[in-house]
C-alpha cells in the first residue's frame, strides 16, 4: 500500500509535465488551427491546405527531408562502422559530438561567412582553377548544412548499435563461409537496422520543419512547411493557418514514427 | 550534491545582497520616477550628446534602452514591467498600439517645438490629427547598389531591377509589403492596393523577376551589401545610410515611379510615470538645432524643417535621404489594409518564395 502512494507521488512532475507541455499544447494547436483570420471558428485553414501552394510546400519539405537523411545515411553508416574499429572511440565519438554542443545560429552564420562569394570554399576552388560558384543561397548549399548539423544524431543511434553487436557472430558468419559483403548485408545491417530507424527518425522528422536554415543559408529559395508557420505567426499572425499546418506536421511524424516504429522481435 | 547545494545557495545569497546594493545605490542617487525618464528606442538611434545636454537642462535622469524590432518593444510595453516614458516605434506599429489602447494622448500645449515639423509628415493615416505620435525620422524604400560592381547601371525605375544582365543578382527583403510594393509601384498601382486583379498582375510579375533573385534575406542583407556578396539589393534607406558608411562603393536610388514612406515615431505608452518629463524630452527633441545635431549623428532624415538650416548643406541637398518634392509626392505611407487583406499580401509573398526559376 505505502508503495503504491509513493508510486504514485512519483507519477505526479511526470503527469503534470505531460498534461501542461505535451497534452495542453497540442490541444491549443488543434484549436486554433479550426480559427480564422478574424478569430471565427471555420476549417477554411484545412480548405486552404488543400491548395496547390501548401500541397507543393509539403512536397518539396518532404523531398529535401528525404535527401537529408539519405545522404545522412550514406556518410553516418560507414562513419559509425569505422568508429567501431578504432583504437580511441570515446575520443572520435566526442570530435563528432562536440559541434552540436555549439548553437545552431552561429554554425548557420559561419557558413554564410564559408559560402560567401569571397569565403573559404571559392578562395580554395579558385585556387585549384575551378573558379568563383554561386554557392551560398543553392539547393546544395542547404542540403550541406543541413547534413551537417544532423549527422552527430544519426551517427550516435547506429554506432550504438553496432556497438552491441555480438562480435562472435561475425565470426560465425566467416567460418560459415560468407563473403565480408554477404556478413555485412545478411548479418551486420539487419541487426543494427534499429539504430538506422531511430537515426532516420531523429534526422528526418526535424528537417521536415527547419526554417532558420531557409532563410540564412537558402535565401528563402526552399521552403518548408517551417518557414510557413514560422512566417504565419510572426509576420501574418495567422494562428489559424499556422497551427493547421502544424496539425498537419504531427499527423505526419505520427505515421512516420509508426512506419518506422521499432518493433520487438519475436514478440 | 552537497557542494552543489553549497554553490547554488551562494550564488543565491549573492544576488540577493546585489539586488539590495542597487536599491540603496539607487535611492541614494535620488533614482525615482518623478526625476528619471525611460527612453525606449531603436539601437544606436540617438546622438547620446543630445541626451546629456537634455540632462543639463532639465536635471532629470535619462535611462536609455534600445530594442531591435517592433514586436519586442511592443511585448515589452504590453507586458508593463518597466517604466518605458518615451517609445519610439514605426508608423505600423502605432496603428496597432492605438487601437490596443497603449498610448497616452499628447498634450499640444507642452510640444511648443511641435510647429517645427514639416506639415507633409503631420496628419497622416497611422494616426490622424497626431493625436499620440511625433514623427522622429522618417525615411524611403529604394535600391542600395554597388557602383562598382555594376560601373555603368542606375537604377531610376523598379522595371532596371528585371534586366538580365542582373542574373541572380538581387537581395530582396522578407517582407511583404515592401516586395509586393515594389511590383505595384513599378505597375503604377498604389502601394495601398488591394484590388485582387492588381495583387495578382504584381505577383507575375514578380514572378518573372526570379531569374534575378539571388536571396531573399532578413537582416542580413546589410551584411551581404557591405561584403560585396550581392550587387544590388531592396532596402529601407535608414539601413542603406547605415551601409553606405561602411563601404564607399554603394550607391542608393528612390525609383521614379514612387516608392514607401515609412516613420518612426516618438509616443507616450500607457507605461509611462513621468508624462510630464516625458513631454518635455519630445518637445526638446523637436527643438530646430538638436533635432539638426542628432540628425547628423544618426544620418536618417529628418521631418525637422526648422533643422535643415542647421545641417550641412551636402546633407540637406542629398537628393537621396532628401527627395525633390516631384518624387515626394508620389511617395505613400502604407495604410492598415485589414487583416484578411494583409494575409492575402502575405500569401501571394509565400506564392512568390515558392516559384522557381
Amino acid at each position: 500500500m505505502e508503495n503504491k502512494v509513493t508510486r504514485n507521488l512519483y507519477m505526479i512532475p511526470y503527469a503534470l509535465w505531460i498534461i501542461f507541455f505535451v497534452i495542453a499544447p497540442i490541444l491549443l494547436v488543434v484549436y486554433y488551427s479550426f480559427l480564422d483570420i478574424e478569430g471565427n471558428f471555420s476549417i477554411v485553414n484545412y480548405q486552404n491546405f488543400f491548395t496547390s501552394t501548401y500541397l507543393k510546400m509539403t512536397f518539396s519539405s518532404f523531398w529535401y527531408a528525404f535527401l537529408i537523411t539519405a545522404i545522412s545515411l550514406l556518410v553516418a553508416y560507414p562513419t559509425a562502422l569505422f568508429l567501431t574499429r578504432t583504437k580511441h572511440k570515446q575520443l572520435w565519438l566526442l570530435l563528432i559530438i562536440v559541434p552540436s554542443w555549439i548553437n545552431l545560429l552561429l554554425k548557420a552564420y559561419a557558413f554564410i561567412g564559408i559560402f560567401g562569394a569571397y569565403g573559404t570554399a571559392n578562395n580554395i576552388l579558385e585556387f585549384i582553377g575551378v573558379g568563383s560558384q554561386q554557392i551560398l543561397f543553392t539547393d546544395f548549399s542547404f542540403v550541406f548544412v543541413s547534413v551537417y548539423i544532423f549527422i552527430p544524431f544519426m551517427i550516435l543511434p547506429i554506432f550504438n548499435a553496432l556497438e552491441s553487436l555480438n562480435p562472435t557472430l561475425l565470426d560465425a558468419a566467416n567460418d560459415l563461409g560468407a563473403s565480408k559483403w554477404a556478413t555485412f548485408l545478411r548479418v551486420v545491417f539487419p541487426l543494427t537496422i534499429n539504430g538506422v530507424k531511430s537515426g532516420c527518425q531523429v534526422v528526418f522528422i526535424p528537417a521536415l520543419s527547419l526554417f532558420m536554415l531557409t532563410r540564412l543559408i537558402a535565401g528563402n529559395r526552399v521552403i518548408t512547411l517551417g518557414t510557413a508557420i514560422e512566417q504565419h505567426f510572426l509576420v501574418t499572425q495567422d494562428w489559424g493557418m499556422g497551427s493547421t499546418i502544424a496539425v498537419f506536421l504531427i499527423i505526419i511524424m505520427f505515421v512516420i514514427i509508426s512506419l518506422t516504429g521499432i518493433r520487438k522481435r519475436g514478440a | 550534491m552537497k557542494n552543489l547545494i553549497r554553490a547554488f545557495l551562494a550564488v543565491l545569497v549573492v544576488s540577493i545582497v546585489c539586488l539590495v546594493v542597487i536599491n540603496r545605490l539607487n535611492a541614494s542617487a535620488g533614482y525615482s520616477s518623478a526625476n528619471t525618464l525611460t527612453v525606449y528606442n531603436w539601437g544606436d538611434y540617438i546622438d547620446e550628446e543630445v541626451i546629456k545636454q537634455f540632462e543639463d537642462e532639465t536635471g532629470i535622469t535619462v535611462i536609455y534602452e534600445t530594442f531591435d524590432s517592433n514586436e519586442a518593444m511592443m511585448t515589452k510595453i504590453k507586458q508593463g514591467g518597466t517604466t518605458y516614458d518615451v517609445a519610439v516605434p514605426s508608423e505600423y506599429m502605432i496603428q496597432k498600439m492605438i487601437e490596443e489602447d497603449l498610448l497616452i494622448e499628447l498634450d499640444r500645449t507642452k510640444l511648443p517645438n511641435l510647429k517645427n515639423i514639416d506639415e507633409r509628415f503631420m496628419d497622416l493615416s497611422f494616426d490622424p490629427g497626431n493625436k499620440f505620435s511625433v514623427p522622429y525620422f522618417w525615411g524611403t524604400v529604394g535600391i542600395v547598389f554597388n557602383t562598382k560592381m555594376l560601373p555603368d547601371m542606375d537604377f531610376n525605375s523598379w522595371d532596371d531591377l528585371w534586366n538580365p544582365e542582373l542574373k541572380n543578382d538581387i537581395l530582396l527583403v522578407d517582407s511583404a509589403r515592401e516586395v509586393i510594393g515594389m511590383s505595384l509601384n513599378s505597375l503604377g498601382y498604389s502601394l495601398n492596393d488591394i484590388n485582387k486583379d492588381h495583387l495578382q498582375e504584381a505577383k507575375e510579375k514578380l514572378n518573372t523577376l526570379t531569374p534575378n533573385i539571388k536571396a531573399i534575406v532578413g537582416d542580413e542583407n546589410k551584411l551581404l551589401m557591405m561584403n560585396g556578396e550581392a550587387p544590388v539589393a531592396l532596402v529601407w534607406s535608414g539601413d542603406a545610410s547605415e551601409i553606405m558608411f561602411e563601404n564607399e562603393d554603394l550607391d542608393y536610388s528612390v525609383p521614379e515611379e514612387g516608392s514607401n514612406l515609412w516613420f518612426d515615431n516618438m509616443v507616450i505608452p500607457k507605461t509611462a510615470k513621468n508624462i510630464e518629463g516625458a513631454h518635455q524630452f519630445i518637445n526638446f527633441m523637436l527643438d530646430a538645432e538638436v533635432a539638426a545635431q542628432n540628425t547628423e549623428y544618426v544620418s536618417y532624415s529628418t521631418p525637422n524643417k526648422e533643422a535643415l538650416k542647421y545641417m550641412p548643406e551636402d546633407m540637406v541637398n542629398d537628393e537621396r535621404f532628401y527627395p525633390s518634392p516631384e518624387l515626394t509626392d508620389k511617395l505613400e505611407v502604407y495604410d492598415n489594409l485589414g487583416k484578411r487583406n494583409l494575409a492575402y499580401y502575405n500569401a501571394l509573398f509565400l506564392e512568390f518564395k515558392m516559384y522557381r526559376k
